[in-house]
């Protein structure tokens, strides 16, 4: 009997179905293949020898990582999408829609009629190796994981574009003691919206459900969270029991029409062995031979840091708390900086006990003989730690790393730290902090990314960093983020490189991820002569090497690589020691006991989600919070913050008439709006018309339009517009109108006055998109607003018909409200602006410009990035309130856009002023901001000031953000000190 | 060098330069550049197209270009850096030549881009040249006389007639390489030709080119039409899009892609449009219209004479292509490839081309819009359309981008086959 199989090869998983002539199942497998593409196939069917032999044969292969088996064996192919929707009709006809997650893939396919098919694009990662990541990440298997989510009670917003962005929303989650039961849930909750906004692409998924894949038929967690959110019972959700194994059963399916080989014909071919080398691998090898790697190996050995029997010490020792994101170190000093102890450990995502844990062996291992005079604390979990433990300094973690670095080396240039999340760098000039460059959210692709991946091949990261070393064509994996890395190390697969060259591979794209992206080199010379690498990953030899092979020169790192800042912050605990330490005793730490609640702040519009941590002696610490108020305080900083007077401004822009009967106009305020409002709230209350804003954006608006998203690499911002319009639908308009602009106003400082494409065009996709507005009038005619004939000329034969009564003649008296009103907007802005201004010079407050678009005023675009400056003390002014710095100034690029031109001209201000700094705020995504922050970083480096640029997205978290606000602050202190103590100096000699 | 407001002093490229610079342009469209540089030699220029490609160049571009810059720019300046570091050329004796829109795009900001590049590695002395039809960069812009301009339009007028035929011959070919063998020969005639009077002769050269590639032995087996669509450069260049058009050749289909004469009377249109819309453009509004009246007559010519011959489908006329976009977007929308991605997915579904591949830069701004963000509704339309849209960026590795278009090709051939 003829015999059909179907090799399904996943990005993780190798499935086989073998059916007879019937169609019935004689056989099928599920498992993970290790990146051993071809043998585990191979050796699959060799186990099935006993079944197969002697059967006419035919196969079909199918799956990400199963085309290059299949061109180079002859053996036929089929795309796994297509192959899954012929089973899916066969099978189980009644399906609508069918939802697969992979280990790499998310697929939707919409039958019916026609056919329409979506898999991920190529920066979308929330699937089946996510939900690992994420379960590594909570120090849980992945039937933990769903074990945990079943006992949810709440739902945290976790960005759900990519792996990276959710999980630097999770780790601050887990550092604040969130509950994991409800993180788990979130995590699924991720999944489930990254298909539906990612995939679903403005079509909507409703009727006959059938979900696939691996994920999907294990964990019952996310089943529960896909049917909530898709609104599907018992008979519309369907979960096959073959779920795992439909695409190989497609394969096996498509199978019918292929050539019959008979079992040893098929097994030949398999064994076949890989056609060379793949293209991918074009790198010279990390180590020429074992006396290379001895060689090298010796060098580093010499770093070592003295160390103490902890037994036969006694005086004074220092304690120093790095508590980062995964993981906890500790160090406790003697007065030479001598190592008494130390310790390094995962903290499965709740550093307290960790910590807890520690102190006690400390304190039991100081007995009677050792005092520990002052502690010091830095990292994500600093004011925790503080509040939890009586911790006596906190500090910033660039100035920790830097204080250990010039411990070792006083010269010390450039430091580099790549950790388990972060990457930092920081430039030194003149023995202080000069720029800090930090990785983004989207290239984190860091530390635990390496061990994820040695993980998932079966590897640990001590075993596959060995490997590395051995590696003699290492892969090229690019440098983009992990997700790009993912599916290159998938191609490496597929071309059959071996496990050492990919995780050599692996380690070369972590250095040039740094070098390049974060950092963005061009050679070794612009880094510094005396450069010191820190953190746990430079651990990895291979990582370290291919440092080094990259810039051509040696570099420093310690033993103690991975502990430098909590060394670092045992010295500062030392400096600044003075006498008593406050740190909790050994009696309170016995009983020391913590809880923690989740709360959410209602005292503005940010809505932080608050910890509320109850320790055993009733105080309690509140983190989550993005100003004082969360923390009880009754007010904010009251210092002048532009961003939010902008935005109350804007609000208030909406004439109110109560009482009267007029056609209902409707506003989204949503990208040009944030400028432009005064403007058309004038222009239509002067027609005569009633204006309805959309209102404020917020998290849950946002959800209300993902689903009809066209492109899910468009910046928050443009997605936000989706969930505007929904709202106006809800409110009733008599129409929405929300003009295309390819042009803004010219106001004189650039050579030409553009919006950027999406602000200019975005109408254009809601329209194609938005079934809401479909039933609706919603007028989106191109419009410039700078010449009134044409303006008038454009707009009547749009709004006459639409709106009683409108005349050209009310037209040109319309928009002479909206310019005058628009005029008086931006004096007023100015204006307010310049009062800022003064107030900082009366009480010699610092300042910051923060540069950016109008909408980033929007509180669920910045996330409260105003209020946090306000609580670091800085007086907070836009880019918009500067008024131009003389005539057009010539700039480096073509200056053609309306809004970057203010960003040049705020930088030039803030180049030439004493006191003030700038923050410019890009969302991700944003194209253009590729040009201007080069730009902007010139105009300010000219000046001598710091840049700092802060990427935004949806995500809800200001960790990254606070440590370079923070850095920013550190390195301002220390360049006021040094000018005090040139001018003391100064003083002195006169 | 800076000057003392921190700006790059830019070195002009002047009239005696001419005589013994070499321009390095960075390759796009093969066939076209060829005949380009074959014209600008006449007019005494010595240029060179880039044809380089391998990984290097995405590399010297991560190096020295933002990241989130577009992959286009990334390549393109990657490609120029890596020629001058080559050491192929002598330093002194090299300018660069770059193109921009003078649209609200990034790409008007490539040259900026190149000159920063430029001065970081030390070519600050090296002359960038701008060809653009915006007045930008009004000292620094490529020279164009009346008589060069008609030999341009003409030298892009056969190549893409050229190039529409290749794409019908080469899936087909009996002996492999016959079709690229006769345009290499007919570039050669038609250069011949350029150097004296003889460029006008336009009908008789389709002729005469059509009975030559009519000649060659074809085996006309059935395959399937994939469109490309997408931002100029990927839709074009090798380089960009992992020879996109060899791939799909090798899977069995036979590429259908529209001219550049298309992307420049588009840009043409929107300065006409712009007048009508914002008022704006002066004079320039009349050339223009004067311009895309003599290019829409002219590929009409073209089109008539490829029907009259009666083998080869002809490309669209571009009136038609305007019309496509209407009830899809406004003619306002101009930035990047604008309207006319819309409009050239719609024309290739009014042609019977169902599948279309839309290669754009990770992350590109219009096509948020143009291209993902109109499928929905050319999907709603016409249900038959199988599109897919796959991003292009240093970091997205082949076998993600084989994939999805290894999809629309399966349902291509489905469709084919119960169609």
């Amino acid at each position: 009997m003829t015999y059909h199989i179907g090799i399904d090869v996943g990005s993780t998983t190798l499935k086989t179905v073998v059916l007879d002539n019937t169609g019935r199942i004689i056989e099928k497998s599920y498992q993970r293949h290790f990146s051993k593409v071809r043998e585990m196939t191979l050796e699959h069917l060799r186990n099935l020898s006993p079944v197969l032999q002697g059967h006419p044969l035919k196969v079909t292969i199918t799956g990400s990582a199963g085309l290059g088996i299949s061109k180079e064996n002859g053996i036929d192919f089929v795309q796994e999408v297509f192959a899954t929707a012929g089973v899916v009709r066969k099978t189980i006809p009644q399906t609508d829609v069918v939802i697969e997650l992979g280990g790499e893939d998310a697929k939707i396919i919409f039958l019916g009629n026609v056919l329409e098919d979506r898999m991920n694009g190529s920066c979308a990662g929330g699937t089946g190796a996510f939900i690992d990541q994420m379960a590594t990440l909570l120090g849980v298997t992945i039937n933990e994981l769903d074990e945990l989510s079943g006992a949810a009670e709440k739902i945290y917003p976790i960005a759900s574009r990519c792996g990276v962005f959710a999980k630097s929303d999770i780790q601050p989650l887990l550092n604040q003691g969130a509950r994991k039961e409800d993180i788990a849930a979130s995590i699924f909750q991720a999944v489930v919206d990254q298909t539906v906004a990612g995939l679903a692409q403005g079509r909507k998924i409703e009727g006959n459900v059938l979900f696939l894949g691996g994920p999907l038929s294990f964990l019952k967690g996310l089943q529960r969270q896909f049917k909530r959110t898709l609104g599907l019972d018992e008979s519309s959700a369907i979960f096959p029991e073959l779920a795992p194994y439909f695409v190989a059963l497609g394969a096996a399916y498509c199978a019918q029409d292929s050539a019959a080989l008979d079992y040893n014909q098929l097994i030949e071919r398999l064994a076949r062995a890989p056609g060379g080398v793949s293209d991918l691998q074009s790198g010279p090898a990390l180590f020429e031979n074992e006396d290379d790697l001895a060689q090298f190996q010796t060098r580093h050995a010499k770093m070592t840091v003295a160390e103490k029997d902890i037994a036969g010490y006694s005086g004074k020792a220092y304690l120093g708390i790095d508590a980062g994101s995964t993981t906890t170190k500790l160090v406790l000093l003697a007065r030479d900086g001598a190592i008494l102890h130390k310790h390094y450990i995962s903290n499965a995502g709740n550093p307290l006990p960790v910590v807890r844990d520690q102190l006690k062996t400390i304190y039991a291992l100081c007995g009677e003989r050792i005092q520990i005079a002052a502690g010091a604390v830095t990292g994500y979990g600093e004011e925790l730690m503080r509040a939890a433990f009586g911790v006596d300094f906190g500090l910033v973690e660039t100035v920790a790393h830097f204080t250990a670095a010039r411990h070792f080396d006083p010269q010390v240039d450039f430091i580099i730290d790549i950790g388990g999340q972060d990457i930092k760098c920081f430039n030194i000039k003149d023995g202080a902090v000069d720029d800090v460059i930090l990785n983004e959210a989207c290239s984190s692709g860091c530390g635990s990314f390496i061990e994820t991946f040695a993980k998932s091949m079966g590897y640990t990261i001590a075993e596959f960093s060995k490997l590395a070393t051995e590696s003699r064509r290492p892969v090229d994996l690019g440098t983009r983020c992990t997700v790009f890395m993912n599916s290159s190390v998938k191609q490496a697969q597929k071309d059959g490189c071996a496990v050492e060259d990919i995780s050599a591979g692996l380690a070369i794209s972590v250095i040039k991820n740094a070098l390049y992206k974060v950092i963005r080199v061009r050679s070794a010379d612009e880094l510094g002569s005396h450069i010191v690498v820190q953190g746990g990953t430079f651990l990895n030899d291979a990582v370290l090497r291919s440092f080094e092979q990259e810039l051509g020169r040696d570099v420093v790192r310690l033993s103690i690589s991975e502990l430098m800042g909590a060394y670092g912050a045992a010295l500062h605990a030392m400096e600044n020691a003075d006498g008593i330490s406050g740190l909790i005793t050994p009696a309170a730490l016995e009983a020391f006991a913590h809880s923690s609640v989740l709360a959410v702040c209602k005292k503005c519009t940010n809505k932080c989600a608050l910890t509320v941590n109850t320790f055993a002696d009733g105080r309690k610490f509140i983190s989550g919070n993005k100003c004082e108020m969360g923390a009880g305080a009754s007010t904010a900083s009251t210092l002048p913050n532009l961003m939010a007077y902008k935005y109350e401004r804007l609000l208030a822009a909406i004439p109110n008439r109560p009482g009267e009967k007029r056609p209902r106009v409707g506003l989204p305020l949503t990208l040009n709006f944030y400028d432009n409002l005064p403007y058309w709230a004038a222009f239509f209350d002067m027609l005569g018309c009633e204006v309805v804003l959309s209102g404020q954006s917020s998290r849950e608006l946002y959800m209300r339009g993902q689903q009809t998203i066209p492109s899910d690499t468009v910046c928050y911002p443009a997605k936000l517009v989706h969930g505007h319009i929904e709202a106006l639908a809800d409110q009733r308009v008599d129409l929405i109108f929300y003009p295309c602009m390819s042009y803004n106003f010219d106001e004189g400082m650039s050579d030409n006055c553009f919006n950027c494409p999406v602000v200019a065009y975005y109408p254009e996709a809601i329209s194609a998109n938005m079934a809401s507005v479909q039933t609706l009038k919603f007028l989106y005619p191109h419009l410039s607003l700078n010449d009134e004939r044409y303006f008038v000329k454009r707009i009547f034969p749009v709004l006459s018909g639409v709106l009683p009564g409108v005349t050209k003649g009310a037209l040109i008296k319309a928009a002479r409200a909206g310019l005058s009103a628009y005029q008086a907007h931006r004096r007023n802005i100015f204006a307010a602006g310049q009062k800022a201004l003064d107030l900082a010079e009366r009480e010699n407050k610092r300042i910051v410009v923060v540069a950016g678009r109008p909408y980033h005023i929007d509180p669920e675009i910045n996330h409260g990035i105003d209020k946090l400056l306000g609580s670091l003390g800085f007086v907070v002014l836009t880019d918009d309130c500067i008024p131009p710095q003389g005539k057009k100034q010539p700039r480096n690029v073509l200056n053609q856009w309306t809004y970057h031109a203010r960003m040049y001209n705020a930088a030039q201000f803030v180049a030439a002023h004493p006191k003030a700094e700038m923050v410019q705020l890009v969302s991700f995504g944003c194209g253009l901001d590729a040009v201007t922050t080069d730009e902007v970083r010139d105009i300010l480096r000219r000046g001598g000031k710091l840049y700092t640029q802060l990427k935004i997205d949806e995500i809800n978290n200001l960790g990254a953000v606070k440590i370079r606000l923070r850095s920013l602050v550190a390195a301002m202190d220390e360049r006021d000190a040094k000018q005090e103590s040139v001018k003391e100096v100064a003083g002195i000699a006169r | 060098m800076r000057d003392k407001n921190g700006l790059i002093v830019k070195p002009v490229f002047t009239e005696e330069m001419k005589r013994d610079y070499t321009i390095l342009i960075p390759d796009m469209l093969t066939f076209h550049f060829d005949l380009i540089v074959g014209v600008m030699k006449q007019h005494g220029y010595k240029m060179e197209v880039l044809k380089t490609n391998h990984k290097g160049i995405a590399e010297e571009g991560l190096r020295n270009v933002h990241n989130d810059t577009c992959y286009p720019a990334l390549l393109v300046i990657g490609q120029l850096i890596d020629a001058l570091k080559s050491g192929k050329y002598d330093l002194d004796k090299t300018a660069l030549l770059m193109s921009q829109t003078g649209g609200g795009c990034r790409a008007s900001n490539y040259i900026s881009l190149l000159r920063k590049a430029l001065e970081q590695n030390g070519f600050g002395h090296v002359p960038v040249l701008s060809l653009n039809f915006s007045g930008l960069e009004k000292e620094h812009s490529l020279p164009l006389g009346t008589k060069m301009v008609v030999k341009l339009v003409y030298a892009i007028m056969y190549a893409d007639f050229i190039m529409g035929i290749v794409n019908q011959c080469i899936p087909y070919e009996v002996n492999k390489g016959q079709s690229l063998a006769l345009v290499e020969t007919w570039n050669r005639r038609l250069l011949d030709q350029m150097s004296g009077p003889g460029f006008v002769r336009l009908d008789r050269n389709y002729k005469a080119i059509l009975a030559d590639f009519s000649k060659i032995p074809l085996e006309k087996t059935e395959k399937v039409k994939v469109g490309i669509v997408g931002e100029i450069y990927l839709k074009y260049a090798p380089l960009g899009n992992n020879n996109l058009e060899a791939y799909l050749v090798f899977e069995g289909a036979e590429v259908v892609n529209s001219g550049l004469m298309d992307f420049l009377m588009y840009c043409v249109y929107n300065v006409i449009n712009d007048k009508k819309l914002y008022g704006v453009g002066g004079v320039r509004y009349y050339v223009f219209k004067l311009a895309l009246w003599y290019f829409t007559g002219r590929q009409r010519g073209m089109i008539k004479a490829i029907k009259k011959h009666g083998v080869f489908t002809p490309p669209a006329d571009f009136a038609s292509v305007i019309d496509m976009a209407k009830g899809y977007l406004d003619h306002g929308v101009k930035m990047g490839e604008g309207w006319l991605l819309t409009a050239e997915m719609l024309e290739l579904i009014h042609a019977g081309v169902n599948n279309i591949v839309s290669a754009q830069p990770f992350g590109c701004l219009p096509n948020h819009i143009v291209a993902k963000g109109m499928i929905r509704k050319i999907k709603d339309n016409f249900p038959a359309a199988n599109i897919v849209a796959v991003d292009y960026d240093p970091g997205a590795s082949r076998i993600n981008q084989e994939n999805r278009i290894k999809l629309m090709l399966a349902n291509a051939k489905q469709a084919a086959m119960s169609g």
